[in-house]
């Protein structure tokens, strides 16, 4: 099918000879240890961080002579300090990742070279390098001075907001594959849901009257459709979710506390249409992927509408849809599989990371030039970690 | 504004504790805070903050939400942030939202002020961004909770919906499905008797949910008759009404050769029109599952899937269990079984014997009705294999029909059909999956039923209202006698009583 083809070209190129990799040898306290300390860190949404170092350490574009190397790769996981419940505190956050550049600007002359122009790091947390769950805090705090000039790589994306460089990678959360696999049932079954979503409408703990939880989205999607036979949405989290969405027509992807949301990998790998309703959100490997042909878009203000509008999508757009969907290079491309396999998350990082060479020469710092502040921020990001 | 507020109380307890005087200058402040505050400063400042939470507190209970914890949330933030002119605007136009969320049937919930707070938001969120770019359209903060006025579904939506659920299960098929669907040529024996109409029915719907071109040729033994007629002519199924000669027998033994025969007749109509498809025989009782029809699909010449035999008695079943019995029980399924590699090896079959005494010999006798030794209904088979014509491909092992049954032998079990029935093919997961299920029930035969199951013209049986179950009480048990016996004997005259009647021809 040409639709097939033409949504995946990008994404199956190949990144290995097109770039090189050096990664960073760093202390075992800014990695191992942390995952040491609490392997929950493997499973939640955040362990991009810690696969994508496993995956550079044995991969063919990692190189051991500096030199010779396109992109630097410091392997630290600013997102393992986890609550009791599992959630990341990012308090510690911009202290441990100011030691690490710390430790490779002494260590290494690659960093001072170019004060992080060619170096790439990964920072999956839910604002990103802004290193804050609140929006309104990490707006404040901005990306971390240090990291003006580095490359992040972050699930956040959303257009004109404080905590998106300009020239971030935008991946998407990690999603166990392994799970979702063993939860796969017979594409012939009858796709009988029409809309399908599982998660919070109100975030009672933090904000129960409602309204500054996903905007208010969230909130409004309950209000209007709780009793609409058409929409199956609960909080109520069961043990068949995998093989719901497998049922399901559209599945809503709302924005919560941070505009991306795992529901959209898990949207694509089951071949249900993603209806992403986050207002100028910046999906992941928006250059390589037509998230605009594949989901369907519905801003916050119309959410009481959405009926209407999911009814009035011609149903051979829907079935165009659905047949990108089931291409399998756009499904694995939101994977991060162990061990890696050609086309998936891993690879696309290093794609887009290869599409942005070669480095323009203005980034080779004259010898005395500096422009990176070392004493921004606030106070209490200086202590040493 | 609340900073103001709190910085009035406590110089009116500095001056009133530095003046030793009665009054605080608190304009608006209850004066027990002034009063009670006495010359140290430590209590003032607790009773202060109690004061002000319970000032909050009555707030709260009169706009219906927690008040208290977002002036909080502003008081602390204030020394925090730099933008609180942002959130309080932001707070004072939402409030508003907010109200009118919590009583949706009087006000009408505004959609558009939510777009209030954006002028003022926009303006710093560009001081803030470090990019010198265009403005945001999103805002942090508190945002209204957007319901529409009548949030329940509109029914041309739902149709709609329901349509698209219905092309994407289509396109569902086409691509993951059988590639290219065979029609179906159904045979049914039947014959007009009291429980004909619901074994029918049964069928009738099942056929028009296959999603296979249906050819239905429905075999009656005594001729054609009405009911059967009316039956399929309301069906919406295509089908072929074949008279066979016979009457139905009473006996079971001798219905089960006459519906062979039957069968028979009908795969000579198949042979005669060249029919093309897959014939399977359906018989009026059993019942089938979807995922049978889309099984049979995948046979190349004859085969065979396993039927789940529902043997059961009339009365309460009396068959004991032997001691070997209870522990492996039979499994009550006729159909192929196979080896380990998936080959045809041989065929379960029902085991008769516990019900070899005690088993019907009468149709409608309450006796457990025993199948034969091989359902027709287990068996399937490509049309093109008994056309008259040797097709290419049609194997040697398939005998010719003409020859069957011509000396006048009885036809037991499909597998007479063919020479060497080694080549019949498993289907349905080598037999390990039923999808269909063997089962009789009857009437008496001769129970009466109303022809077509219309009550024309109205009963003649009374059923006096004095029988029924429920309870009168006795003070009416008079009056309503009366009025009963007199709606009784007269049956044009209207009821007065709302009393509801057991037969629907009573009431004018």
């Amino acid at each position: 099918m040409n639709d097939q083809r033409s949504a995946g070209d990008v994404l199956e190129d190949d990144p290995v000879g097109r770039l090189k990799v050096f990664v960073y040898e760093l202390p075992l306290k800014y990695n191992k240890k942390i995952v040491g300390r609490d392997a929950r860190c493997l499973n939640h949404m955040f362990a991009a961080e810690i696969f994508m170092h496993r995956f550079l350490l044995t991969s063919a574009v990692r190189t051991l002579n500096p030199e010779e190397a396109d992109w630097f790769y410091t392997p630290v996981y600013t997102t393992c300090d986890l609550t009791p419940n599992g959630l990341p505190l990012p308090f510690k956050s911009p202290r441990v990742m100011r030691s690490a550049i710390q430790f490779i600007s002494t260590n290494w002359p690659y960093w001072n070279r170019t004060e992080g122009a060619d170096h790439f790091f990964l920072v999956p947390h839910d604002f990103g390098a802004c290193f804050h769950y609140q929006e309104e805090k990490a707006i404040q705090r901005g990306i971390l001075p240090l990291l003006k000039k580095a490359t992040l790589v972050q699930t956040f994306g959303q257009e004109n907001h404080v905590c998106l460089k300009e020239g971030s990678i935008i991946i998407p959360p990690y999603a166990p594959p392994q799970k979702m696999q063993a939860h796969m049932i017979t594409p012939d079954t009858p796709r009988s849901i029409f809309v399908y979503f599982r998660g919070l409408f109100y975030d009672v703990g933090n904000d129960p009257e409602g309204g500054y939880y996903a905007r208010g989205a969230r909130a409004s999607l309950w209000e209007n459709f709780k009793n609409n036979p058409l929409f199956d949405i609960s909080t109520e989290h069961p043990t068949t979710y995998y093989e719901d969405m497998q049922r399901a027509v559209f599945c809503l992807c709302p924005l919560g506390w941070a505009p991306w949301s795992p529901r959209l990998v898990e949207g694509v790998v089951f071949g249900c249409i993603p209806v992403i309703i986050a207002d100028d959100i910046v999906l992941p490997f928006a250059d390589a992927i037509p998230w605009e042909e594949i989901g369907v878009f519905v801003a916050e203000k119309d959410v009481p509408n959405l009926d209407t509008i999911l009814t009035n999508i011609p149903i051979d757009v829907i079935l165009r849809k659905q047949r990108l969907l089931a291409n399998p290079s756009m499904k694995q491309a939101m994977l991060f599989p162990q061990p890696a396999q050609p086309g998936d998350a891993f690879h696309q990082i290093l794609n887009g990371l290869a599409r942005k060479l070669p480095h323009d020469k203005s980034i080779y710092l004259k010898p005395g030039e500096r422009t990176l502040n070392w004493t921004a921020g606030p106070k209490g990001d200086l202590k040493p970690w | 504004m609340f900073h103001s507020h709190g910085t009035r109380r406590s110089n009116a307890a500095a001056r009133s504790s530095a003046s030793g005087g009665l009054e605080g200058g608190g304009v608006g402040s209850p004066a027990a805070s002034s009063a009670s505050e006495g010359s140290s400063f430590r209590p003032s400042a607790s009773t202060f903050w109690l004061l002000l939470h319970g000032l909050c507190c009555l707030i709260s209970l009169f706009l219906g939400f927690r008040f208290s914890r977002l002036i909080f949330v502003l008081l602390f933030s204030n020394t925090i942030y730099t933008y609180t002119t942002t959130t309080t605007t932001t707070i004072t136009s939402t409030r508003t939202e907010t109200l009118t969320v919590s009583f949706p049937l009087t006000h009408t919930p505004p959609i558009e002020t939510a777009v209030k707070p954006n002028n003022s938001a926009i303006e710093l969120s560009d001081k803030m961004s470090n990019q010198g770019s265009s403005h945001s359209q999103v805002v942090v903060g508190r945002h209204g909770i957007r319901i529409r006025p009548w949030p329940h579904p509109d029914p041309t939506e739902v149709m709609r919906a329901h349509r698209i659920i219905e092309r994407v299960q289509q396109e569902q098929r086409k691509w993951y499905g059988v590639k290219s669907p065979r029609p179906l040529i159904v045979i049914t024996p039947t014959y007009a008797r009291t429980f004909q109409a619901l074994h029918l029915t049964g069928l009738i719907h099942c056929l028009r949910n296959v999603p296979y071109p249906v050819t239905w040729i429905v075999v009656e033994a005594g001729g054609v008759t009405n009911e059967t007629a009316s039956l399929l002519a309301r069906s919406r199924v295509q089908f072929l009404h074949i008279p066979f000669h016979e009457k139905m027998p009473v006996e079971w033994a001798e219905r089960h050769l006459t519906e062979n025969r039957m069968r028979l007749l009908g795969l000579r109509v198949i042979r005669e029109r060249n029919m093309d498809g897959i014939v399977l025989f359906a018989d009026d009782s059993n019942v089938h599952s979807l995922d049978l029809f889309d099984e049979i699909q995948k046979v190349q010449w004859m085969g065979s899937v396993s039927v789940g035999i529902l043997a059961h008695s009339g009365g309460p079943d009396r068959t004991l269990l032997t001691e070997d019995e209870k522990l492996n029980p039979p499994i009550p399924v006729q159909g192929p079984a196979c080896n380990s590699s998936g080959h045809l090896i041989g065929w379960h079959t029902f085991n008769s014997i516990p019900y070899s005494e005690k088993s019907a010999t009468f149709v409608g006798e309450s006796a457990t009705v025993l199948p034969g030794k091989m359902e027709w209904s287990g068996f399937v088979f490509n049309a093109r294999m008994i056309w008259k014509e040797a097709e290419e491909g049609r194997p040697e092992w398939v005998k010719d029909l003409d020859k069957i049954g011509e000396n006048g032998e009885e036809i037991e079990s499909p597998l007479a059909l063919v020479n060497d029935a080694s080549f019949v093919e498993p289907l349905g997961d080598c037999g390990k999956k039923v999808m269909l299920w063997w089962m009789r029930v009857e009437a008496r035969a001769d129970s009466k039923f109303p022809p077509g199951w219309i009550i024309d013209p109205p009963l003649e049986i009374v059923v006096s209202a004095k029988r029924t179950p429920w309870q009168e009480s006795d003070d009416l048990a008079g009056s309503k006698l009366e009025q009963d016996d007199r709606r009784f004997t007269r049956p044009k005259s209207r009821s007065s009583s709302k009393r509801k009647n057991t037969l629907p021809g009573q009431d004018n």
